[in-house]
């Protein structure tokens, strides 16, 4: 039941994508975002939607596991779609029946707004899908380290998100023991109220709180024991290198901003 | 009436690209009022059915019945868990209220007994374990120590008068003295409430010691099941899947690999140190 939360959606591989430094990965991304913003008339979509296109198919992942990560927002997207053609009231009116009018104004508004979120949204999870969470941290570290010259923890930063991490499924397999332990003692968290169901959970949160504070205080007193003191001076074990596959990035992202600039520029 | 188990299949994650046959066509009988011991090593499915008999988990095919109750129904179920005791493996974890006495009587209240006789029942069983309720009664649980958690939780499993008790590795973690501590408790219980009992435990002199039949798990199936004595006597076959046996099987194994008779079902010390004296003293005669 609990269990079958995915967090971090990595969809393990060794595609070029998968290979490529998770710094490239997340410039590029942030790159991407900038590109989808910039774009402003809804035929230019076509050249970050190929783009995406294209960075799927190299990835090897299954397309339905992208548009599956649409899901969640779906409702979002389709109210988002909705209340931009209600209220746009600028632009000749295509259609008008009762009180509702909808001008064309309206209607390419709101599949710009929708396409934009659907590019954004899938660029973003095609990122987590190829990398795994703690390659993430690390190229954000790496990233942040120039920050730390000016007292940024940015070496704390990662390894706190490194650890909560690596705990997140630590602890869904001990609330769902905690649960199953309790469900055994005839307690009952499917009925009653809000407020009934509230107090049901106690006899999950306390267990599982105490169990939390005494794992962080094993986990702190194992990395102290192995002489683990913050990030001055610490190596690691994998460097992180550049490669050719990021030079050909670099590239790929050159010619993308270039193209929709230029499409931007020349289509009316 | 007993707890039947029958042809029961179960996978983890069924339907997703991930599943893995925990448990395959397994049957199974756990009488009134015996001892059952459960083995199989790390893996086997060991915990995963122990899970099906209070319904914690569902099969996928195959049958629970609890007495008369069908654990694939909602409502039955509810009624069934009522009548299996389940400890988990390390249950004090699960220890949660501000006294002994009001966490040992949280499973009384969840069958709604009022709280006068759940209190109760609560001293009646912390006294079983071995937790003076004069003593220990309003005490926290987070300030007991180890051993003592352990049975604070059992007695809040007992509270709660299962007819059958069934215990996911109730020694791990602990010193001898707390192992025979535990095991004397189980006895006890026997002895006063009449409950059968399913332990898991890989520990086999344990088991020797005290269970009256045997079932083996290996690879999410029921390899062998029998009286305790006929389960050691295969001592060979425990062997071959990785599992320990008891010193004294162990000691008979090695003594017929040097062509010395020793016959397969002594599985006891008292009764290997018999024979062979009785060895001895024939080849002393020679």
């Amino acid at each position: 039941m609990i269990k079958d939360i995915t967090l971090g959606q990595y969809f393990p591989g060794n595609s070029a994508i998968h290979r490529l430094d998770p710094r490239t990965k997340l410039l590029g991304m942030i790159a991407y975002i900038v590109i989808v913003f910039l774009v402003t008339k809804t035929p230019v979509f076509i050249i970050p939607a190929l783009f995406a296109a294209i960075c799927i198919y190299l990835a090897r992942v299954p397309f339905g596991y992208v548009i599956r990560s649409l899901k969640p927002i779906r409702f979002l997207l389709v109210f988002m779609f909705i209340v931009n053609l209600f209220m746009v009231r600028t632009g000749k009116t295509v259609i008008a029946f009762w009180i509702i009018s909808i001008t064309d104004e309206a209607i390419k508004q709101s599949v710009y707004i929708t396409l934009r979120l659907v590019l954004l949204l899938v660029g973003t999870s095609l990122m987590t899908l190829t990398t795994t969470p703690i390659a993430l941290t690390d190229g954000l570290e790496r990233l942040l380290m120039p920050l730390s010259k000016i007292h940024f923890p940015a070496h704390e930063l990662a390894m706190m998100m490194t650890i909560a991490l690596r705990f997140i499924p630590t602890l869904i397999e001990e609330a769902d023991k905690i649960m199953k332990a309790q469900m055994a003692r005839g307690a009952d968290f499917e009925s009653g109220n809000l407020i009934k169901r509230a107090k049901n959970m106690i006899p999950i949160l306390v267990p599982l709180f105490v169990s939390a504070f005494r794992r962080a205080d094993e986990l702190a007193m194992a990395m102290e024991s192995r002489c683990y003191h913050g990030g001055e001076g610490r190596t690691r074990m994998n460097v992180l290198k550049f490669g050719c596959g990021d030079g050909v990035a670099a590239a790929a992202f050159a010619v993308l901003t270039a193209l929709t600039i230029a499409a931007q520029k020349l289509i009316p | 009436m007993p707890i039947v188990v029958e042809k029961l299949n179960y996978a983890y994650m069924q339907g997703s690209a991930i599943t893995k046959a925990a448990l395959t066509d397994i049957s199974l009988r756990i009488e009134d009022g015996e001892f059952l011991g459960l083995i199989g090593h790390t893996g086997s499915g060991k915990s995963t059915f122990v899970q099906q008999l209070n319904g914690l988990l569902q099969p996928n095919s195959g049958t629970v019945h609890v007495d008369e109750f069908d654990m694939a129904d909602k409502k039955q179920r509810m009624e069934g868990r009522k009548l299996v005791g389940m400890v988990f493996q390390y249950p004090e974890y699960q220890l949660f209220e501000e006294s002994v006495e009001k966490d040992v009587a949280f499973g009384v209240k969840n069958m709604g007994i009022g709280e006068e006789e759940a209190l109760e029942r609560a001293h009646e069983a912390m006294a079983l374990v071995g937790l003076a309720p004069e003593k220990f009664a309003a005490k926290s649980p987070f300030e007991l120590s180890g051993g003592e958690k352990r049975r604070a939780a059992l007695a809040g499993i007992i509270a709660m008068k299962p007819k059958y008790l069934v215990l996911d590795e109730p020694m791990a973690g602990l010193d001898p003295l707390g192992r025979k501590a535990i095991l004397d408790t189980i006895d006890n219980l026997r002895a006063s409430l009449g409950c059968a009992v399913l332990m898991v435990s890989h520990s086999m002199d344990d088991m020797a010691d005290r269970a009256e039949r045997i079932a083996v798990m290996n690879g999410g199936r029921l390899v062998m099941e029998g009286k305790t004595r006929d389960v050691f006597a295969q001592s060979e076959l425990l062997t071959s899947i990785g599992l320990d046996v008891p010193q004294a099987s162990r000691l008979g194994m090695e003594l017929r690999k040097r062509g010395i008779d020793i016959p397969e079902n002594i599985y006891e010390i008292e009764e290997m140190e018999l024979a062979l004296l009785k060895l001895l003293s024939k080849g002393g005669r020679a």
